[in-house]
């Protein structure tokens, strides 16, 4: 087996919960590796019982965290839930596709930092929200936030 | 009077012990909120800084990570509290002002000094608000969030100490199964997810059917944008709905549960997956609990990122593993559930009251509140507003207690134009709504929902099509696709509300909105798409005559439609 196939493996194997699904499997291989080869597949179609390579796909291509290639180096992301809709996330937005130079979610030029929405990050009281590599920073202003993206390039 | 058991009595002897010497022992104790919303303002790396502070300045303390206790707009909170003392709060604390803090509470014994903001305890403190007395505490009446910033999350023995499985205790030794669900059914609780269900009834369901595995779940799948009261009780006391959930399985004889939380939301997971394992190992889940008959098994179940898995049948297929999208009903979970097994599903505030309720006893609980919704409300104010935070007040105050007397009203002078509730689903009231009673009932006869308790306010500067396009976007990128009146009515939606956006929409464009909702309603499974429609529904009632000035009059009188807008380019098309 190669070091990603066992990669793999182990992630499926050391599910800590009673419960493996393929839910919780794809979760976990994503949280150790940081995306979902498309290894994953067959591996996790064969460590689940009754489950085939289809089955597993439906469920990868459902949920929207699942990413299915390597990580950017870096990740941010902006909350546009309507509290920090109201609070002026579009401005939000605006200042970080500038200061990226890209137009929709997705990678700057050189691949290392990626722009992505999220529905709601959960810390509505102090939109708008957004979050680095997971970090959260509430109450985000246009100049705080083109600070923090000079300081990751 | 609660019969302590031998078992039980050591464990709390025990706890009582530690809480005690806490609270009375040689060090002083400092609390920090690190819930989601101390964790954005920055509270998480205060509490990093704060061993380093202390040993610089050659003290010892004992530093807790709490949860939320509500003033979420002051945070980084912190709070010192001497031994035997007061405890003492400091807002807006940062990297720069923490050591100035701890050195003069704590070695310059210098109280009140410059950064002091409440205090709670006996002692009076001249020329410092009590915390009970702060205007966004003044009303509040903490059930569900009565240990919320106060206790360690991490520590079952702070929990125990404070009251907790106390009830349990109490259901096992004292009440039989049924005698436990009638305390729930006298209580009137009915069901804080949103569709407001009486959970006594809801229970007995379960309880009447006589399969031999049956599971309780709980849902803090929350999504709702603008709600964060699942996370942060399940931050601020994951016990409270650990033996929520016991009691639920008790009440119904049922043997397995899982509480069920959005992948990503570390905090949640990982707070409640801490609860789970102190739990057992004082064996208050298990096999025999408390050496009883009664067992019952309880895990952590995370899922994918999808609104719709709040739904309660998607739910069930995302703990299967599988895509999250609704069954058809009947059957109904009481009877064929999760992995075919018969199942109730709860909400997390729901559960969260559950303790309390059985401890007190379900008379107690039914004398708060306000005629069929009874209890607390457990609030999530966010948005234009001077205070924003997670509050728990009685039901039967109305929005205008609530919005400006609770939350200080809207910053700057400005006006209040707008309230959103009850999640993207749920409805826009306009200012004239502002006497609206919190109860389930006022808010459906407005056309709004109460719902999961996310009330987000909108001053003047909110343009009214913008922020329905937004619900909308929300509401269309959450769409399962399993039912197309949903999923192609949604995307329907929002390209007519893009189109009034920008200015071009035309006459026939509510009449077309208004069809689309009608099918949206009748060909859907489940909620999303059966109440898809209200976000527009409820805009169009209150605010008739802007949506006309975006048609007729081409113009967006706040300009918020003549700037740039975002949206992901994603869909589940």
């Amino acid at each position: 087996m190669d070091v990603l196939t066992t990669a793999i493996t182990n992630a499926v194997r050391s599910q800590e919960q009673p419960t493996k699904t393929v839910l919780s499997s794809l979760l976990a291989i994503q949280d150790k590796i940081g995306y979902i080869p498309k290894e994953s597949m067959e591996i996790v179609s064969l460590e689940i019982s009754n489950t085939t390579v289809n089955d597993v796909w439906a469920v990868a291509s459902f949920y929207p965290n699942f990413k299915f290639e390597e990580p950017a180096k870096c990740n941010i992301e902006i909350c546009w839930g309507p509290t920090c809709h109201i609070a002026g996330a579009m401005e939000i937005f605006e200042e970080a596709f500038e200061s990226l130079d890209i137009t929709e979610e997705g990678r700057t030029q050189n691949g290392e930092i990626e722009l992505g929405f999220n529905t709601c990050l959960g810390a509505c009281a102090q939109a708008p929200v957004v979050a680095i590599d997971h970090h959260l920073i509430g109450r985000v202003t246009k100049s705080l936030l083109k600070n923090k993206i000079e300081e990751l390039k | 009077m609660v019969v302590e058991t031998d078992s039980f009595k050591k464990i709390s002897a025990q706890a009582q012990e530690k809480w005690n010497h806490l609270n009375q022992g040689e060090l002083p104790w400092i609390r920090i909120g690190t819930a989601l919303c101390g964790e954005a303002a920055g509270s998480k790396q205060i509490f990093n800084s704060i061993s380093n502070c202390l040993e610089a300045l050659g003290i010892q303390a004992n530093v807790s990570e709490v949860g939320c206790i509500g003033l979420c707009f002051a945070e980084p909170l912190l709070d010192i509290q001497m031994p035997g003392g007061n405890r003492v709060f400091y807002n807006n604390v940062s990297e720069d002002n923490l050591k100035d803090i701890i050195q003069s509470h704590i070695i310059d014994n210098q109280i009140p000094n410059k950064h002091v903001f409440l205090y709670s305890g006996d002692i009076v403190l001249e020329g410092v608000t009590k915390l009970e007395d702060h205007p966004m505490k003044s009303k509040e009446l903490r059930i569900s969030l009565r240990n919320a910033g106060n206790i360690d999350p991490y520590d079952i023995d702070q929990y125990i100490s404070n009251g907790g499985y106390y009830a349990l205790n109490r259901a096992l030794f004292e009440l039989d199964p049924e005698s436990t669900l009638n305390e729930v059914k006298e209580s009137g609780l009915r069901g804080r997810g949103g569709a407001a269900f009486a959970t006594g009834v809801k229970w007995s369901f379960l309880a009447s059917n006589p399969a031999k595995d049956k599971y309780i779940l709980c849902n803090c799948e929350e999504g709702d944008p603008g709600a964060f009261n699942d996370k942060g009780i399940l931050e601020s006391d994951p016990h409270t709905v650990v033996e929520g959930i016991a009691l639920a399985g008790y009440a119904t004889n049922s043997n397995r549960g899982y509480i069920f939380i959005r992948h990503g939301h570390d905090g949640p997971i990982e707070r409640a997956k801490t609860a789970v394992k102190q739990a057992y190992e004082k064996g208050l889940l298990g096999t025999n609990i408390l050496g009883t008959d009664f067992s019952f098994d309880l895990e952590v179940a995370l899922t994918g990122d999808s609104y719709v898995a709040g739904e309660e049948t998607a739910l069930m297929e995302a703990i299967e593993g599988k895509r999250a999208m609704p069954r058809y009903r009947p059957p109904f979970p009481a009877q064929v559930g999760v992995f075919g097994k018969p199942t109730n599903i709860n909400n997390v505030k729901t559960l969260s009251y559950i303790p309390e309720i059985v401890r007190k006893g379900g008379q107690w609980f039914s004398e708060i509140g306000y005629e069929q919704s009874k209890g607390t409300a457990i609030l999530c104010l966010s948005g234009s507003l001077n205070r924003t935070g997670m509050i728990e007040v009685p039901m039967g105050l109305n929005l205008k207690d609530i919005l400006f007397d609770l939350a200080g009203g809207i910053p700057e002078g400005r006006n209040l134009k707008l309230v959103q509730t009850g999640g993207p689903l749920g409805g826009v009231l306009n200012a004239d709504n502002i006497d609206l009673i919190l109860d389930y009932e006022s808010f459906r006869n407005a056309g709004a929902i109460l719902g999961s308790g996310g009330i987000i306010a909108a001053d003047e500067r909110t343009c009214i099509v913008d922020l329905t396009r937004s619900l909308i976007a929300f509401c269309q990128y959450e769409s399962c696709g399993k039912c197309f009146p949903c999923r192609m009515g949604m995307s329907h939606l929002l390209e007519v509300l893009e189109r009034i956006c920008d200015l071009e929409g035309t006459e026939e464009d509510l009449d077309l909105m208004r069809s689309i909702g009608e099918n949206m309603q009748a060909g859907s499974l489940c909620g999303h798409g059966q109440l898809g429609f209200n976000p527009v529904a409820s805009a169009i009632k209150y605010f008739s005559e802007e949506f006309n000035q975006h048609i007729i009059g081409h113009t967006c009188l706040t300009k918020v439609c003549n700037k740039k807008r975002f949206s992901p380019k994603r869909t589940r098309r």
